[in-house]
């Protein structure tokens, strides 16, 4: 019966692939994530009036976020094909999707972490401050846990952009359902391989969605 | 305990320099509440954060326990901080930790063990009157509650100070009652240093020993809490004043109450001190034979003793009415015969 409405789609090849996009997925993320938090925190600390206040680090910073969330993806990639190369010597497969995944996608993170600290209470950081607390410690136990719930949504989106990207890094042969919709349905003009491909970044999308939304739910205590 | 010497803060703003604190002197004994009372925008808060370092001065000192605090910094200054704690108007709890949790948080500071941590929380909490709502969240409790918790997490490191920015503002009546019981408590039972800042004239009545009053950055009046109520100078501390004791109803009306009570005599008396603790009415009704009739009064308890006037209408046969005055005037309370000669 599937065999029949979708004749092109060879299942275990489509496993495979979608094992691919979420590989990418999770490690991006992950990459995303610290990267993106480190950045934000250093935006934050150094802008004007707060503890590391350091209009160079704070502008440079600035720069380089802004710079690399407004090149397009798909320009990114191909700026960084020979800085792939250099670090992975070649350009095929997951894991060199991951530069061009983490460069496009930490700034674009490190911009919603500033955005999440800023809208932490200052009477909380003075309280902590009042209390003696060390800046590596106002870091800790009091920006993580009192933005937790925007950093997580925050990833929720990033993440689910990061799915697009990896699509995008399909098409110079990352692997995943990119590469897959791309050489199979479209070159082939296999228009049911790229309907299921779809359907499946989708349900990936969803999901991610769903957890998301569903663990910041559950972290905000306000 | 602390020392405040030609303490003076200027905040550069977009036109030009403002003085928050304007050239101030002063000096808050060990055990003492003090009260700095002034209008919004004074310099009250500006003061209160020099006083643990969250500001520097531009010039002066400020030395708290043989500690100059506004030249420490780093491990120094975050040793000192442990010591001078801080509560505030809007309780500023951390969300994501419950009522334990945000206790525990100076202790975590402190670098106290778990163990040591967790006993000391449970001491504290019991001390402010919140067992049973220990895994609550901030967003669970009411703002008297919040505030409990403000006060426990302030008090968890023992510190020798106690600084309150507005810690009852964003209270209602009762609860902000409840909340300077607490602190008068705690003050009495560990010997605690209190500065406390307000708007609020019945809060420094209330618990205070001594109050500064400032103005535009400058201490303008200065003294115990009974003699600034008794004998304000400066006519925003007369502001303040008729706060609690009404528009200077009395003087306005003295002329209307003559003409209300034309027998007998209108004596006026004047409390200060301990002496409103003594039965001197009752003992002036028992021994001479006048009616009393209590025409109009207001005392007010302040931390050193009682103050307030009280109008009488003294009748009887003239005799019997001098006898009365006559021992009145015996009793060292402030006696006036205001009327009808
Ligand atoms: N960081 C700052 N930068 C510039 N100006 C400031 C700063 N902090 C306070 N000020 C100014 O200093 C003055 C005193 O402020 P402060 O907060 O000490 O007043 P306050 O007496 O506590 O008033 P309120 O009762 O409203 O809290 C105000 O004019 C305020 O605008
Ligand atoms: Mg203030």
């Amino acid at each position: 019966m599937i065999e029949n409405l979708l004749p092109n789609v060879d299942w275990d090849k489509m496993w495979e692939a979608t094992l691919e996009t979420l590989y990418m997925t999770a490690m991006a993320t992950g990459f995303t994530f610290v990267i993106g938090l480190a950045l934000g925190i250093v935006l934050f600390l150094t802008s004007p009036h707060q503890v590391w206040a350091n209009k160079m680090v704070y502008w440079l910073t600035g720069a380089f976020v802004n710079i690399f969330r407004s090149i397009p993806f798909i320009i990114l990639i191909i700026l960084l094909i020979p800085f792939t190369k250099f670090l992975l010597d070649t350009i095929r497969g997951a894991n060199a999707a991951l530069p061009a995944l983490i460069i496009g996608a930490a700034p674009f993170y490190a911009r919603m972490v500033l955005i999440a600290l800023r809208e932490i209470d200052k009477g909380v950081i003075e309280a902590a401050r009042s209390m003696g607390a060390k800046t590596s410690t106002i870091v800790w136990k009091v920006f993580l846990p009192e933005s937790y719930p925007a950093l997580l949504s925050g990833l929720t989106v990033t993440a689910i952009a990061l799915v697009g990207y990896t699509a995008m890094a399909g098409i110079i042969g990352a692997g995943g359902l990119g590469t897959l919709a791309y050489l199979d349905g479209f070159q082939r003009d296999q228009k049911d391989v790229t309907l299921v491909s779809t359907i499946i970044i989708l349900i990936i999308v969803f999901i991610i969605q769903w957890v998301g939304d569903g663990l910041t739910a559950k972290a905000d205590k306000r | 305990m602390i020392q405040l010497q030609n303490l003076s803060k200027t905040f550069a703003t977009g036109n030009g320099q403002l003085v928050a604190v304007d050239n101030v002197n002063l000096t808050v004994e060990q055990g003492e509440i003090f009260g700095i009372i002034g209008y919004s925008g004074a310099g009250k808060s500006t003061l209160i954060r020099l006083l643990n370092g969250l500001e520097k001065p531009t010039s002066g000192s400020v030395t708290v326990n043989g500690q100059e605090i506004s030249s420490s910094s780093g491990q120094a200054l975050r040793s000192a901080r442990q010591k001078v704690s801080m509560i505030f108007q809007h309780f500023n709890l951390l969300w994501s930790r419950t009522v334990e949790d945000n206790i525990s948080f100076p202790l975590e500071i402190a670098g106290i063990s778990k163990a040591n941590r967790t006993e000391r929380v449970k001491e504290l909490i019991e001390l402010v009157g919140l067992t049973g709502r220990e895994t609550a969240y901030p967003s669970q409790l009411s703002g008297g509650q919040k505030q409990r918790v403000g006060i426990a997490r302030a008090l968890a490191n023992n510190p020798e100070v106690l600084l309150c920015d507005e810690a009852t503002s964003a209270l209602d009546p009762e609860t902000t009652d409840a909340i300077l019981e607490l602190l008068v408590d705690i003050n009495k039972r560990l010997g605690l240093t209190i500065v406390l800042i307000t708007h609020e004239m019945h809060v420094i009545r209330k618990i205070c020993h001594r109050v500064a009053v400032m103005e535009a950055g400058k201490v303008v009046e200065m003294g115990s809490v009974l003699e600034i109520f008794q004998t304000p100078e400066q006519a925003i501390t007369k502001r303040f004043v008729a706060q609690i004791n009404g528009p200077d109803a009395v003087s306005q009306t003295i002329a209307h109450l003559i003409e209300q009570y034309p027998s007998g005599k209108l004596v006026k008396l004047v409390f200060v001190g301990d002496r409103t603790e003594q039965p001197i009415l009752s003992r002036l009704i028992k021994q001479y034979q006048v009616e009393v009739n209590i025409v109009q009064g207001n005392i007010a308890q302040t931390q050193n003793g009682a103050y307030g006037t009280l109008f009488l209408q003294i009748d009887g046969n003239e005799l019997a009415i001098d006898q009365a005055i006559h021992y009145l005037h015996e009793q060292d309370v402030q006696t006036e015969v205001i009327s009808h000669d």
